[in-house]
């Protein structure tokens, strides 16, 4: 694999690179935004009951809660 | 001298021709934004989680953290020279690696649970394996010309690495050697993610682009714009179909990868500071969001409200991020401390 250093590009290197690359993304076949959306919403609805960050943990499952304090024998 | 010129005329002519038939059919698409399909969901309410833990141990500023697939152990990286492992249950630190050169700004742990990675300003990606009676040094991974800035393992024998001169690289840490070059970016590259599946991986760098790679072939596959400064930091929303960044523009947005745009923005007149990381909770619905301004805000990524913060560093918040299951979340400060909350 060749290594390309950025420095060494000139700047017709640099303007041929963005042509080539904007002409792939041209080509690119793009979703309608509402689908994708409605998607991501879906998404979300399926997994927050069990999102701990969103719903809270229980005191006694919570793995990061500071231990100490007194315990009855 | 005159050819030349007219070369470069074309084009960029070209380039602006492809870019404007671009946006076009970007809009052609965008027949809703997120607001549209969010409009039914019930608010989340104030986010209000507890502190739960502070890990003091760092001697300098925090710049870097990265959880372990075992969701328990976690690595900082400090300028005061060092990276430290620690049990997040017990907050207790299981393995302190010195390192060769204090200018770090990035860590990784590897899914094994069996290595680490670090680098900075000396341009290099360290290898550590840390299963060793005391941390043994792996590999140096020594190519990039420009700081590291980024670095995820994809496996123990694969590495993938983000650096200021511009390019990320898939390095095979059996040889130490640089397996792919991707270059595309024309700014330094600040921050990486790798997808669920590892077949692609996206890029935030200093030219406000954020860009998706295909790992295997080396092609860059889509670029995304909208902001106006340093993207440093960069996440795949957990669903794989669309990318949060985060810039020094003191805004978020999601940019959806189906419709090839951004579906939504994260920003509020009152922040005026820089983002520097960030990480999403499982579900997706809450983007925690370290800033400039020595908080870490809250926001509901589906109504682009801010709807919560975490207070309590003296200083930037430079690492934010959430375990694998979900837990809590944690944040790393130029105050020298780590935070555990949930």
């Amino acid at each position: 694999m060749p290594v390309i250093n950025v420095e060494d590009l000139t700047e017709k290197d640099k303007a041929q690179m963005e042509v080539s690359q904007l002409r792939n993304e041209v080509k690119l076949e793009r979703w309608l935004t509402s689908k994708c959306c409605e998607e991501i919403k879906d998404y979300i609805q399926a997994g927050v009951e069990e999102d701990i960050l969103v719903k809270g943990i229980p005191e006694e499952k919570n793995p990061f809660k500071e231990k100490g304090g007194c315990v009855v024998c | 001298m005159a050819a030349e010129k007219a070369e470069m005329d074309a084009l960029k002519k070209e380039c602006d021709g492809l870019r404007a038939q671009i946006e076009a059919a970007r809009k052609a698409v965008n027949d809703s934004s997120m607001s549209g399909a969010a409009g039914g969901v019930a608010s989340v309410g104030r986010v209000q989680l507890k502190l739960r833990k502070t890990l003091k141990g760092h001697l300098a500023k925090i710049y870097a953290m990265h959880w372990s697939a075992d969701s328990r152990q976690m690595v900082s990286a400090s300028q005061d020279g060092k990276l430290l492992i620690w049990d997040t249950f017990t907050g207790n630190k299981l393995v302190a690696v010195p390192l060769k050169s204090a200018w770090v700004m990035s860590v990784a742990f590897a899914p094994s649970g069996n290595l680490v990675a670090s680098g900075g300003l000396d341009n290099m990606c360290t290898v550590y394996n840390i299963k060793a009676a005391s941390p043994k040094t792996l590999r140096e991974l020594d190519a990039h010309t420009g700081y590291l800035s980024c670095c995820r393992f994809l496996s123990d024998s694969e590495i993938l690495t983000a650096s200021g001169d511009t390019t990320c690289c898939l390095w095979d840490l059996e040889t130490g050697k640089q397996k792919i070059i991707f270059t595309n970016h024309i700014g330094d590259c600040m921050s990486l993610a790798l997808s669920g599946d590892m077949n692609t991986f996206i890029s935030g760098a200093c030219d406000s682009l954020a860009k998706l790679w295909d790992l295997r072939e080396g092609t860059c596959k889509q670029t995304f714009s909208g902001h106006t400064s340093d993207i440093n930091a960069i996440s795949f929303f957990p669903s794989g179909n669309a990318v949060i960044t985060g810039s020094d523009d003191c805004s978020c947005k999601m940019y959806d990868l189906r419709s090839d745009q951004e579906v939504i923005g994260y920003q509020d007149t009152s922040l005026n500071a820089g983002v520097t990381s960030l990480a999403l909770s499982n579900s997706g619905r809450l983007i925690f969001a370290g800033y400039d301004d020595f908080n870490c805000h809250i926001w509901d990524s589906l109504k682009g409200e801010k709807v919560g913060v975490l207070s309590g560093h003296d200083n930037r918040v430079s690492c934010t991020g959430v375990p694998e299951d979900g837990m809590g979340v944690c944040t790393g400060s130029w105050d020298s401390f780590l935070k555990l909350w949930n």
